[in-house]
């Protein structure tokens, strides 16, 4: 009896060890695959096609990409862009954050509702007319109108999120500071932000990797090579160098790297007390 | 007298403008937000909204009138949108099951505990990190037969009788974007029902075991009727969410071949961005914008059906 137990037991533990294995060998095998063809020398591409490890490797597509192409400027631009964007977002949501969470004001509404407009509708179609707008005012192909536009797509979901990390500190701690004498203002800054520090550090993630990631109003909005970012500008490489795959490859590896990095900064949020937040996207 | 008289005077003087410094606090910190929002993301939707009634073309510099309706006629009469509404349905219907189903095993599977299990989920949730652009290069790239395992595979199994890009396939091209966006969408699912599941009390599956229930049985009758309401809510996001997400489908075909993978998003986008007709793009965008909201106001009405009822 207990031996037809254990033993059903342990076949449960096996599939379910199994089932885990395969879930990461699927999420990890795509990724796999774009650093073996990064490290595979172009003679040994189509002769060893499906091979899982080539015969030879090198690091020449990595070098050939970051010394003769334009991508450590791309590069560039999309640190600048994705960072200042990350920055002002969680400052922005930060107040606005607060606010929904410490006080009952009569525009509360109007802001959640403003917020929650719009996520509902799609943001192409936003396409032409921010393109017309930023045009007239000479921010298309400029780094700032990026950080402009990104700023804003990431604003309403950030102010939810930080409101979710406001609401996990209790009221007392800022009000007794204000009974010692300190304003509303500095309580805040003093006391409530050095606490909500993981949070915004998850709020800063969440819009760095966003921002990063943005391909449609950049290719938009950008046509010149000295302010692309690094989509377009792969994009671009893909367009006009379509065979060398050894490179582009090279180049997917390197933009793949700041995301990651990011991911694992934020990765530890993701499950625990981000239920709010991981309803978008 | 005289003095206490001039303090009483004083107080109501900063009484109000204390009150009103309270009042206005509030706004003060949402002030950044709701402007820039405002401005960036409302202000654009209303023009915009203008704009399908305009004839905008960028590349004609005598556009710019009002046309009334005629974006709209002539969208009636347009046989690719029809197309990419269909694509639209089969492309969030598709991706939507297949990351909700893949979505809710991962997160069962990392709610038991084990040895390794956060390394584990590190890894299983890092496609959520990838860039969508990235994910869609990669995974055209997987289908392609030069350099991609994928379709070797699939005639090495007997499924292809040789080894050919199903991007360039009009029957089973969607499938491509499907996969890359299945792919990259399961940790999303994954991460919002574990973090339902572990809401779950753990009290009410031992009094259950107690109880003899079997694993299925406390499935069915415990963890799906918590879970319910965050998968009802999360699939309904996601479905709005996904039918508009055009990156991979502009990234891996650009709608082709033959517009077999062009969705309504998407061909907004190539309309604006490759024939640069911003009249004509708004007014798909506003259709869209009809349809979604119809299908949001559906559900709504669903829900309260199936709660009057129940």
């Amino acid at each position: 009896m207990t031996v037809t137990m254990s033993r059903k037991r342990f076949a449960a533990t096996l599939a379910h060890r199994l089932a885990v294995l395969a879930f990461i060998v699927v999420a990890l095998f795509p990724l796999f695959w774009l650093l073996k063809v990064s490290v595979t020398p172009t003679k040994l591409l189509y002769s060893e096609g499906v091979r899982m490890w080539p015969s030879e490797t090198t690091w020449a597509h990595y070098a050939f990409v970051i010394e003769n192409s334009d991508f450590p400027l791309f590069f560039r631009n999309s640190l600048i862009v994705s960072l200042s964007t990350a920055l002002i977002v969680t400052l922005v949501a930060a107040g606005a954050g607060y606010a929904m969470s410490r006080f009952a004001f009569r525009g509360k509404m109007w802001l959640v509702g403003l917020l929650l407009v719009t996520q509902m509708f799609p943001l192409v179609m936003l396409i032409a007319p921010i393109f017309k707008i930023l045009s007239s005012i000479g921010l298309t192909n400029s780094l700032s109108g990026l950080v402009l536009v990104y700023t804003a797509f990431n604003v309403p979901f950030a102010v939810f999120l930080m409101q979710s990390f406001f609401d996990s500190i209790p009221k007392d701690l800022e009000e007794a500071a204000m009974i010692d004498g300190a304003t509303r203002f500095m309580a805040f800054r003093q006391i409530i932000v050095p606490l909500t520090l993981p949070g915004m550090a998850a709020t800063l993630g969440f819009v760095f990797t966003a921002a990063w990631s943005e391909l449609l109003f950049a290719l938009m909005l950008i046509s010149k090579t000295d302010a692309s970012t690094f989509p377009v500008g792969l994009l671009g490489f893909v367009s006009k160098f379509g065979v060398d795959f050894g490179q582009m490859m090279a180049a997917g590896v390197l933009a793949l790297i700041p995301a990651v990095l990011f991911f694992l900064l934020i990765q530890r949020f993701l499950v625990k007390g981000l239920t709010a937040g991981a309803v978008k996207g | 007298m005289t003095a206490s008289a001039s303090l009483e005077q004083a107080q109501p003087d900063r009484r109000p403008l204390k009150r009103l410094g309270l009042r206005v606090e509030p706004y003060l910190y949402s002030a950044p937000a709701v402007i820039i929002v405002a401005t960036v993301m409302l202000v654009p939707l209303v023009i915009g909204m203008t704009y399908a009634f305009r004839d905008i073309r960028l590349l004609n510099p005598f556009s710019g009138g009002f046309v009334g309706l005629d974006n709209f006629r002539r969208l009636a009469a347009d046989g690719d949108f029809y197309l990419a509404l269909k694509n639209t349905v089969f492309w969030t219907a598709a991706s939507v099951f297949f990351q909700f189903t893949l979505g809710l095993i991962l997160a069962l599977l990392l709610n038991r505990p084990f040895a390794g299990r956060g390394i584990a989920q590190a890894l299983v949730f890092l496609p959520w990190a990838v860039p969508s652009f990235l994910s869609g290069l990669d995974w055209a790239w997987l289908f392609n037969p030069v350099v991609g395992p994928i379709p070797h595979w699939l005639t090495a199994l007997g499924v292809m009788s040789q080894p050919e890009n199903i991007l360039s396939d009009p029957d089973l091209a969607m499938w491509g974007p499907i996969v890359a966006n299945v792919w990259w969408g399961i940790p999303f699912f994954a991460i919002t029902m574990l973090a339902a599941l572990q809401s779950i009390p753990a009290d009410i599956y031992e009094a259950a075991s107690i109880d003899g229930a079997g694993p299925f049985e406390r499935f069915r009758a415990i963890t799906l009727p918590f879970l319910a309401p965050t998968i009802a809510i999360a699939v309904l996001l996601r479905t709005v969410w996904i039918a508009n997400f055009a990156d991979l489908i502009v990234v891996m075909t650009n709608g082709g071949p033959a517009d077999r993978t062009q969705i309504v998003a998407s061909y907004i986008f190539t309309t604006a961005f490759r024939r640069l007709d911003f009249g004509y793009a708004s007014a798909i965008a506003m259709v869209l914008l009809v349809l979604l909201m119809i299908y949001s106001l559906l559900i709504v009405i669903l829900r309260q059906t199936l709660l009057a009822r129940a």
